[in-house]
């Protein structure tokens, strides 16, 4: 078995029936992510303790002791994820220092499942950015080029998880954060319907849109991972008691009559030859596997954009108050709290402790929240979001999945957006209206581009029907020929 | 147009300490991307509901009863600075 080719079911298959111990799938895991890391930053730390969890794993099975699904397999987590006694600095300087009490629920599902987790990954700062350039510790890079973004914010989990430095990763998803990294690395990722995964020990970044998914290398061990994390927990009261399906157990590639919509709204304005042509492709693989194409509109798309951007940043603004210097993380060196003021106490802590573009969207946030304002933006936008969610409620009348590209281009060079805001935002194009409509969506990879780039499609289902998008991907995978394909760091 | 002052109300919101050229730039590039956003304007939205949360979700409430929480030196071990159980801050009266 070469372990950076096989599936979390043969490695945890192997390590239940002691072909290989947890403890040599993580020792080897470990040394290929030191090794490899220092050219990706797609690691911020390590988990010194992933040996020990390991030999724990290999003791259970000793023992005749029941192990879950993930025995032994190795995972990296996006730095938004409270570990326990592990560092978690959701990429920036003010929770630099912070070193969580507790796991995040997605955190003790995998390890309740045997998962080991390896180490945390490489974000944009909060979660906030399309590149992975706003990390407080450094771009992360493109494993197929490292002049290009591995995309973000999961960066890092995108990076990590195709140059195989992880068996499976975790990222989180409020407008394309884990779709837009996996599409730009080549991996596949899916962010669930809001409300199937706990967001309890996340960092919150926009709470009505964040939802946490795995970004792997298989349509397979994402249904397994994601069954594995789903599922309601009482301490996230936004999560839904439905039944978790088996996903693994339950994909089909069989798509004959399944009705799949290509959006009206997202075959137009400016997309890269390279991607329509993947994209077009992709409707072609499914039209001959048995599906019925069929076009149909979501007319408010159009204005996705500004209506992510106003309510994230409002919400984020409001989240983002708790960092004060007081109960954790990063404070100002003060050198006499006597005389300070409260006000320039926060002030100046937030001030330094926050990067540019978490600044900008706190301004942006509190702005659309004041007074005289908070009418024309939040409100306004709350109001077309739920107009947006009843269009595309229409359309699952319709079809089963929708099928688009999951950005405009594929991966763009390091610094080539980073000085223009807008221009950055306007990348989130094709993946903020999921969010916005709580729905499940993955992006699975299909091709590259004549300079050697990944891209992948986009699939988007409607609530609770991440089923439906698993076995689409299911089929587009067996037909894409990606798999062969690997980047220069190997 | 977001002036200078509007940014000053908004970073002291914000509690955001903000140099003159942040203030500056954000002044500039707010503008910008608020009069992009500025096209949902056109969108009838007469007697509708906002929205906030995307999915059906059935709200889920815990029975009240007392269950083991973190400890206090827990909760205390990443303090910026501390007097026994208690965090330390400014005079705040």
């Amino acid at each position: 078995m070469e372990l950076i080719q096989a599936s979390f079911k043969q490695v945890s298959d192997a390590v239940k029936s002691k072909k290989i111990s947890a403890v040599e799938v993580t020792k080897f895991f470990l040394a290929r992510a030191e090794k490899l890391n220092p050219q990706l930053n797609a690691y911020i730390a390590f988990n010194t303790e992933a040996m020990a969890e390991a030999e724990v794993i290999d003791s259970k099975i000793q023992k005749g002791e029941a192990v879950g699904p993930l025995a032994g397999v190795s995972f990296g987590i996006k730095d938004l994820l409270c570990t326990r006694d592990l560092r978690t600095t959701a990429g920036s300087k003010i929770l630099s220092n912070f070193i969580p009490p507790y796991d995040a629920t997605v955190v003790t599902r995998l390890k309740n499942a045997g998962a080991v987790v390896l180490g945390k990954l490489n974000l944009d700062e909060f979660a906030m950015g399309s590149s992975n350039e706003t990390s407080f510790y450094g771009p992360c890079r493109n494993p197929w080029n490292p002049e290009y973004v591995p995309g973000g914010s999961s960066g890092g989990s995108a990076a990590a998880q195709s140059a195989r430095i992880a068996m499976g990763t975790i990222g989180t998803d409020t407008g394309g954060s884990i779709r837009q990294p996996s599409n730009f690395c080549g991996i596949v990722g899916i962010k669930p319907t809001y409300g199937r995964v706990s967001r309890y020990g996340i960092v919150a970044y926009a709470s009505s849109l964040d939802q946490a998914g795995p970004m792997v290398s298989t349509v397979e061990d994402a249904a397994l991972a994601l069954e594995v994390i789903c599922g309601h927990d009482p301490k996230d009261s936004t999560t839904s008691q439905q039944k978790v399906p088996e996903f693994s157990k339950n994909i089909s590639n069989n798509v004959k009559g399944m009705k799949i919509g290509l959006l009206k709204e997202y075959q137009s304005g400016g997309i890269h030859e390279d991607t329509t042509e993947t994209y077009q492709r992709a409707v072609n693989e499914l039209k001959k596997a048995g599906a019925e194409i069929i076009e149909v509109s979501v007319p408010l798309t159009e204005f996705a954009v500004p209506m992510y951007y106003l309510i994230a940043a409002s919400e984020a603004s409001s989240n983002l108050a708790r960092y004060d210097g007081v109960k954790y993380g990063y404070r100002s060196d003060f050198k006499d709290l006597a005389s300070l003021s409260l006000e320039d106490f926060y002030s100046q802590t937030r001030g330094e402790g926050f990067g540019k573009e978490v600044k900008r969207r706190i301004m942006l946030g509190t702005y659309c929240l004041s007074s005289g304002y908070y009418d024309a933006y939040y409100n306004k936008a709350c109001q077309v979001r739920r107009l947006l969610r009843e269009q595309y409620l229409d359309v699952f009348k319709r079809c089963d999945v929708l099928l688009s590209p999951v950005t405009t281009t594929p991966a763009f060079k390091i610094g080539e957006k980073s000085s223009d805001p807008l221009k950055m935002y306007l990348n989130d194009i094709f993946t903020t209206s999921t969010n916005l409509a709580g729905l499940p969506g993955m992006s699975v990879p299909f091709g590259f581009s004549k300079q050697g780039l990944p891209i992948g499609v986009q699939l988007t289902a409607t609530h609770f029907n991440e089923q439906s998008a698993l076995n689409v991907a299911s089929v587009l995978e067996a037909v894409s020929g990606v798999q062969e394909r690997r980047p220069n760091v190997f | 147009m977001i002036d200078q002052k509007t940014i000053e109300h908004i970073a002291k919101l914000a509690r955001l300490k903000v140099t003159a050229d942040e203030a500056v730039e954000y002044g500039e590039q707010l503008t910008k991307v608020l009069a992009h956003f500025q096209q949902i304007s056109k969108i009838n939205t007469e007697n509708i509901e906002p929205l906030v949360t995307p999915a059906e979700i059935e709200f889920y409430l815990r029975d009240d009863v007392a269950a083991p929480e973190l400890k206090t030196e827990a909760m205390l071990k990443n303090a910026p600075d501390k007097a026994g159980n208690l965090f330390k801050v400014p005079p705040v009266v």
